[in-house]
């Protein structure tokens, strides 16, 4: 793998405010190559490649391509050096065609003036083809599934005929089988000599498609490996800057009475019979598919969507619980899937989104006692090491990890018994991760009840007492902690009985 | 990077605290002021300034009810059209020998059900707000013009008046209300609750929905305010015309969302503060007065207020690029 070299940054630095975001960062790219961006959020990787696509113009360094020094002046300067953006949220136009939108700006015209359906049609047509795809050209783009519009952008790339194209976070609205064929897809664009930018978090991804990886951290360069030769735990390592001894953490306690139960909760359509019941100080877990019906059961039960039938027992009691605020009330949290649609608002400092839910503990009418809102405020941020430059911080600003902080935080606030956690690691950087592992052990150890749904195995059969495997909206299978196997739980998760 | 110190820095005082948040407007309001008062000598004398104060009374107090509406993240186009029939309504009663305090309780009544309606539509159907309003805005304008037969109704009782003429020492009673709203909107956005509720929903719908707020229940007490607000605003602007007027405050509520968006208030909801609002319905008013002053033909008044706006719209997205970085 020793193909010339099509890119080369060399002394990149960026600075904000005065804050160094890149400092002197390097990145070299052969033809042909898949070379990863690995770092922890914040590390500088989605400023390098911003300032690689035209986004950002870098305060100094070189940027070199096929060995002639260059500067990038805006995005569509960077499309026409043959450098292409595919961003983690796909920005197509809905309600046009495929073709439409691969030729968006840019339509070829008739001889009157007309946009020339007809003629971009066919060479959209041709680009699917010619990257084995089966997808329907005239067809407006909302119907398709994200797989398929991730491949429309992939197209639409490729259209502008980049040598260099930038993927960030490719696969984190995909299925596994989606997966597969995306990766497909990045062999042949090798094939034909285009090298790609590789951003994930997903490191057992980047074993299987990249031929190098370069590990950022604090904005600054940390080192290039192969692939090949190298592991995940080092990889880890070079992220964190420290070894990570214990990434999931579990300690020995002990396990109480049944804190929490359902019986037979029934939502036409959505779920059936479904019966579980929890500890106190025991973990367990939900398993199962994307669209099993695990966080549509938890929303049910903590009031968010209307349940059908069935009855909820805290503490051996009967519960008739009317809303969300009742069963808060209750002693239940439920820390949601999506941080930002539904855990956070977003325009709002971190002390704000912290004391939402317990308002009633330091505001009596229009008396308000700041002292106790402060102190609950800072006692949060303390314990979970929350990086923010203040409490009156927009959470828009914080990164991942510290956002999800933020949202534990906020259900903690409540002085819950019973803990929902639904995907509670989802877009987290690892040494955040491991953070947050320790943050429910610990909530465990003092007797806290505690759900976590999660699609990544590893962390349930790691932080888990006893899992609870959901397919199609039934509880499929039920295994104690020695039963644990990822084959047994995927047997029951794709509907194995 | 703690965060220990912060929040015994943040209790500073709270004029500071208005005057840094509200700085870019707090000029503009200044040197608005400068020009008119070099170019009229008449703008600072007390009575022009207390009239001042009686013209955007009315507006001002239709303002805070929308500022609360678009911090939920709503828009309500019917205020304008409920100051006119509530007013017209009001003075219709008394006319027709209803006791002046049943009158004017029962106008601003209707205000308050004509929002409270709004809400209800809107937090039920989840239809969007702007529809629910303008569909409203039609009706009750309507209805004015078919309740008053289309003419103006004059005022046959002096005491009904005087709510909007009359003076407490040498302030204008409107002057006073205002005042007294000013202070309990900014106390209830900024110290309760359901302010706190209104922020979080206009913010994030979703996740206010995942904390335990009732977002029907915050979503019909804000619009029902916005109805109490103007239909208080009709009642006081009838007494100050002597008339109820069924074709009064037409394009008030471009007005309010004016002096909002001038103010600081976020048109996509979540953000936003009345000492914001209130200046910039000053900005407004004193732009009125000072081109009436001047003897500038009033259509010349829409020109610039639209000029302004967009200025200040693109003010706003500024700002909150910074706030927002990255």
């Amino acid at each position: 793998m020793d193909n010339k070299i099509v890119l080369e940054m060399k002394g990149i630095e960026k600075q904000f405010a005065g804050v160094y975001a890149l400092k002197d960062v390097q990145f070299s790219l052969r033809e042909g190559e898949v070379h990863a961006l690995l770092g922890e959020n914040g590390a500088g990787k989605s400023t390098l490649i911003k300032v690689l696509g035209g986004i950002y113009r870098a305060d100094s360094g070189q940027i070199r391509i096929n060995g002639n020094e260059i500067k990038i002046d805006g995005v569509k300067d960077a499309q026409e050096k043959g450098i292409s953006i595919i961003h983690q949220e796909i920005v197509l136009v809905p309600h046009i065609s495929v073709a439409e939108n691969i030729f968006l700006g840019r339509e070829p015209v008739n001889k009157i003036g007309l946009k020339d359906c007809k003629k971009m049609n066919e060479e959209a047509k041709k680009m699917v083809v010619s990257l084995g795809l089966d997808i329907d050209v005239t067809r407006e783009v909302f119907y398709l599934t994200i797989a398929q519009q991730q491949m429309v952008e992939i197209i639409k790339a490729v259209s502008f005929n980049s040598k260099i194209i930038i993927m960030d976070e490719p696969t984190s609205s995909l299925a596994e089988r989606e997966v597969e064929h995306l990766f497909e897809i990045i062999r042949k664009l090798k094939k034909q000599g285009v090298s790609i930018v590789y951003i994930s978090h997903k490191l057992n991804e980047l074993v299987a498609i990249t031929d190098r990886i370069t590990v950022m951290r604090d904005g600054k360069y940390i080192d290039t490996k192969v692939t090949s030769e190298t592991t995940v735990n080092e990889l880890i390592g070079l992220m964190v800057g420290r070894e990570l001894t214990e990434y999931y953490t579990r300690t020995k306690h002990s396990i109480g009475d049944i804190a929490f139960e359902v019986r037979n909760l029934n939502k036409k359509g959505t779920f059936k019979n479904v019966s579980f019941h929890i500890r106190k100080g025991e973990i367990i877990g939900f398993a199962g598919l994307v669209g099993a019906g695990r966080s549509e059961i938890m929303k049910a039960v903590f009031g968010v969507d209307k349940l059908g039938s069935g009855e909820i027992y805290l503490d051996g009691k009967l519960l008739h619980l009317k809303n969300v605020k009742d069963a808060i009330d209750h002693g239940i949290a439920l820390i949601p899937e999506d941080r930002k649609k539904e855990g956070l608002i977003l325009k709002n400092s971190v002390a704000f989104n912290i004391t939402l839910t317990i308002q009633d503990k330091y505001k009596k009418g229009i008396i308000e006692n700041k002292h106790v809102r402060n102190e609950i405020i800072n006692k949060y941020i303390n314990a979970f090491s929350i990086k923010t430059p203040a409490i009156e911080q927009l959470t828009h600003n914080l990164s991942g990890g510290n956002q999800q902080k933020v949202v534990l935080a906020k259900w903690l606030a409540t002085d819950p018994k019973v803990l929902i956690l639904d995907e509670p690691t989802r877009g987290v950087d690892v040494g955040a991760k491991a953070e947050i592992y320790s943050i429910i052990d610990d909530l465990a150890e003092k007797g806290m009840a505690v759900i976590v749904i999660s699609s990544e195995l590893p962390e349930i059969i790691n932080m888990c007492d006893r899992i609870y495997v959901v397919a199609q909206g039934k509880i499929s299978g039920e295994l104690s902690r020695d039963e644990f196997l990822q084959e047994r739980i995927m047997y029951y998760a794709t509907g194995g009985e | 990077m703690q965060t220990k110190n912060q929040t015994t820095k943040k209790e500073t005082n709270i004029a500071i605290k208005f005057f840094t948040e509200n700085l870019g407007i707090l000029g503009a309001f200044v040197i608005i002021g400068t020009i008119v008062s070099i170019m009229s000598p008449v703008f600072l004398t007390t009575d022009n300034v207390l009239s001042v104060g009686r013209q955007i009374s009315t507006n001002a107090v239709i303002a805070l009810g929308m500022a609360f509406v678009i911090i939920l993240g709503g828009i309500d186009l019917s205020v304008g059209a409920v100051v006119a029939f509530s007013g017209t309504l009001c003075v219709g009663l008394i006319n027709n020998g209803v006791p002046i305090p049943a009158a004017i309780v029962i106008g601003m009544l209707f205000g308050t059900a004509v929002g409270f309606v709004n809400g209800l539509v809107i937090a039920k159907t989840g239809m969007a707000p702007f529809i629910v309003t303008m569909s409203t805005m039609n009706v009750v304008r309507g209805a004015a013009y078919i309740y008053s037969k289309g003419l103006p109704i004059r005022c046959k009782e002096d005491a009904f008046a005087i709510i909007g003429t009359g003076y407490l020492g040498s302030i204008p009673l409107p002057v006073i209300y205002l005042a007294v709203f000013i202070l309990m909107a900014s106390i209830i956005l900024s110290k309760t609750k359901f302010g706190t509720y209104i922020y979080a929903l206009g913010g994030n719908r979703e996740a206010a929905k995942f904390s335990g707020i009732s977002t029907h229940k915050i979503e019909i007490s804000v619009y029902t305010i916005s109805g109490f607000l103007s239909g208080f605003a009709g009642v006081v602007l009838a007494a100050r015309m002597y008339s109820g007027q069924p074709s009064v405050s037409s394009g008030a509520e471009m007005d309010a969302i004016a002096s909002c968006v001038l103010g600081g208030v976020s048109m996509t909801g979540g953000t936003g503060k009345i000492g914001g609002v209130v200046i910039g319905t000053m900005i407004i008013g004193v732009i009125s007065n000072g081109l009436n002053l001047l003897n500038i033909n009033s259509f010349w008044q829409l020109i610039v207020k639209g000029i302004i706006v967009l200025i200040a719209v693109y003010v706003d997205i500024i700002k909150k690029r910074r706030l927002l970085k990255g």
